[in-house]
């Protein structure tokens, strides 16, 4: 690990990057190994790339990723109530560690939460004594001895089965699903409420977040992101769109309406326009993996916060604060409303996020060192290093670098992951997902 | 969606309400003028949002608070005014600034105006717009149609929408929507309608983007635009509820 960031950030480009073509990715998750990384998507696809075992001969590099399983998870459904489709773009997908053979993923859309069961089948019984090898039965006169059937091996199929639905406990759509470190139940927050489910139960969540106001018309915040705590299964945060999170515990009342922390940082008011309340509007929430930190993402920055100070985090990275002077046209085309995610590395030392024009950016919070790097396909063939990236923000542009006006704010990366205990990154533009890792030599 | 860029009226000559100014066809608007235009849009937006799919209340939310903050300060300032339904031919549009104006950068004017200068050398797009400490202005003794008195129910028509707006947002009766725009003229919800004018919306190549909104100064105004301002000018009846 000290190795990958002595020097530049040396990202190689391990797959090829058209493995996603048909349709707008909406999230990126790992599983607890990292084995496995699911895609949601605008059609409401679910899309699973599994590692292939690593090479021993071949052991310059770490196994690519290949389709495992795709499946379609949510269909577009419509609100009779309301006269308006309900999305199927999945929002977010969350594993759940491994148990036995079959993995398990949580999918939602803006609804309904579902779990998938996923499996694998790679023999299956031969040798029927009643049947014929297609299935009809044989006519029973002709059985005269008794064999048993035998398992022998076929091609692998995996095989994605529905095992729950938890429908019908969200008026607005969710954002957030977060499972509790007890592996038991998870939380499900919309815009106004979170919900406490159990995994075995359908018909039955429990409301444990409100801020919905009596009067819709006092309504000036909303819930943007809720996670669980990593190890403290009694403990839970929420971000809000005025840049605040509060941290909650389930222990102190059934309703959690009260919290037990704050976390918000004090306005800078020379930075104060119209437009303050829009950037600070936090768009992620993220625990560290130690449970020690938590990671919020706003339009313009990333503050990492220690859960013990409540007044202000305790590092700030800048995204693109070129933006800052672009932020009147930004809110003309919608682009100061885009969520962007962020994540940590496995050992919480570094973090990503993404930004306009396919750049994303990493900060490792040791040295203070910062990257910017590009995911797109005309720059990088596989196995060719990543160059990082330059914005020019004003004045003379330098030769390689970008100026701000050149930047396309259509390609935008909203959608990043980080393996959770290896140097693999996924990177997810509009279309597109990418996969890096770093060098190994 | 830049559906807002088809709000280009007002031609950069006109020097109305231009605080020192100087009048040259760069200059930059006065604050309260881009305050004014502002808010328009972000009228426009809500309005719009009730068009798509349900919308996004995160976007509404943050939205309807930049509206109340600038309708709170414009009431500080006392320049919270009626718009009278016959000079709403004119005022109204009077108020649109060319939208490529609203956000031009502040190295581009070449009036006199000194623009602030933020601490790392980047003047800010719209340095006016920085918002006074927040107080609660008393309302102004001549109450204009759009302050009334005080009680919650003869608040101005402006705050009544907003709050209409939220509670179609959460209405379950399918017909909400429609009876919050019952007396509009369906003409304007005609999505094409609306968005003819625009300039090339959704390139997507580099280069696009901020860049297009520098540009958008050159083109000139299409007859579908002054079509698509009256329309406009009704919305703005509309939620002045004259």
């Amino acid at each position: 690990m000290r190795g990958f960031w002595n020097k530049v950030f040396n990202l190689e480009v391990v797959c090829c990057p058209c493995l996603l073509k048909a349709d707008i990715i909406s999230t990126v998750e790992f599983n607890h190994s990292g084995e496995l990384l699911a895609t949601g998507d605008k059609g409401g696809r679910v899309v699973i790339f599994q590692q292939e075992q690593e090479n021993k001969i071949q052991s310059h590099s770490r196994g690519e990723y290949n389709v495992y399983s795709t499946f379609q998870s949510h269909e577009p459904e419509f609100d009779y109530l309301k006269s308006l489709e309900i999305e199927e773009k999945i929002n977010k997908i969350r594993w759940l560690p491994q148990k036995n053979a079959a993995q398990f993923l949580l999918s939602t859309n803006d609804k309904t939460i579902k779990l998938w069961k996923i499996s694998e089948r790679d023999k299956r019984p031969e040798g029927y004594n009643l049947k014929e090898e297609d299935g009809r039965y044989r006519d029973p006169t002709t059985v005269t001895t008794l064999r048993v059937p035998v398992f022998r091996p076929m091609d692998l199929m995996v095989e994605a089965s529905p095992r729950r639905i938890f429908a019908n406990a969200h008026t607005y759509h969710i954002n957030s699903i977060s499972i509790n470190s007890d592996y038991e139940t998870y939380l499900s927050a919309d815009d106004l409420r979170i919900n406490l489910w159990h995994l075995e139960i359908t018909d039955r969540s429990f409301n444990i977040v409100d801020i919905k106001p009596a009067n819709m018309e006092e309504l000036t915040e909303v819930i943007t992101a809720a996670e669980f705590h990593p190890n403290s299964c009694n403990t839970f945060v929420y971000s809000s769109s005025k840049g605040t999170i509060r941290l909650c515990d389930m222990r102190a009342s059934a309703l959690c309406d009260r919290h037990s922390k704050l976390f918000e940082e004090p306005e800078d008011p020379s930075n104060r326009s119209f437009f303050s309340e829009i950037i600070s509007s936090i768009s992620d929430v993220k625990f560290s993996h130690s449970g020690r930190y938590m990671m919020t993402r706003d339009y313009l920055s990333v503050k990492i916060w220690d859960l013990n100070m409540e007044n202000r985090p305790v590092e700030t990275y800048q995204v693109h604060e070129y933006l800052r002077s672009k932020l009147c046209s930004l809110y003309e085309n919608d682009c100061i409303f885009d969520k962007f995610e962020c994540c940590w590395n496995g050992s919480d030392s570094v973090v990503m996020t993404g930004s306009y024009n396919n750049f994303f950016r990493m900060f490792d919070r040791n040295t203070k060192r910062d990257i910017t790097l590009e995911a797109s396909r005309e720059n990088n063939k596989p196995r060719t290093v990543l160059k990082p990236r330059k914005v020019c923000a004003s004045g003379k542009r330098k030769k390689d670098e970008i100026s701000v006006d050149s930047l396309d704010f259509n390609k935008k990366i909203l959608h990043t992951a980080w393996h959770p205990k290896e140097n693999i990154i996924a990177v997810a533009t509009t279309n597109n997902l990418y996969i890096f890792q770093d060098k190994v030599n | 969606m830049m559906f807002a860029r088809g709000l280009k009226r007002k031609s950069a000559e006109e020097p109305e309400d231009v605080e020192g100014c100087s009048a040259g066809a760069q200059a930059m608007p006065s604050y309260s003028l881009q305050r004014q235009s502002l808010l328009d849009m972000s009228l426009v937006k809500l309005q719009l949002c009730h068009m798509l799919v349900e919308p996004n209340l995160c976007r509404s939310v943050l939205i309807a608070n930049t509206v109340r903050q600038i309708q709170e300060e414009m009431t500080r300032d006392g320049t919270w005014r009626a718009v009278a339904p016959q000079a709403a031919g004119r005022a109204p549009l009077d108020r649109l600034v060319a939208t490529d104006i609203l956000c031009r950068s502040v190295r581009e004017q070449e009036g006199e105006c000194p623009a602030p200068d933020m601490g790392d050398g980047q003047p800010d797009l719209v340095p006016g717009l920085a918002v006074a400490p927040a107080a609660q202005a008393p309302r102004s003794p001549q109450s204009s149609l759009w302050e009334g008195d005080s009680s919650r129910e003869s608040r101005g028509g402006f705050q009544k929408s907003l709050d209409q707006i939220f509670e179609t947002l959460e209405s379950k009766t399918s017909g909400s929507v429609e009876e919050l725009f019952a007396d509009v003229d369906s003409s304007y919800y005609d999505l094409d309608a609306v968005l003819t004018g625009m300039v090339g919306s959704t390139s997507s190549g580099p280069g696009s983007g901020l860049q297009a909104f520098a540009s958008a100064a050159t083109s000139p105004p299409s007859s579908s635009c002054r079509s698509d301002l009256g329309e406009l000018d009704h919305a703005v009846e509309i939620l002045v509820e004259t």
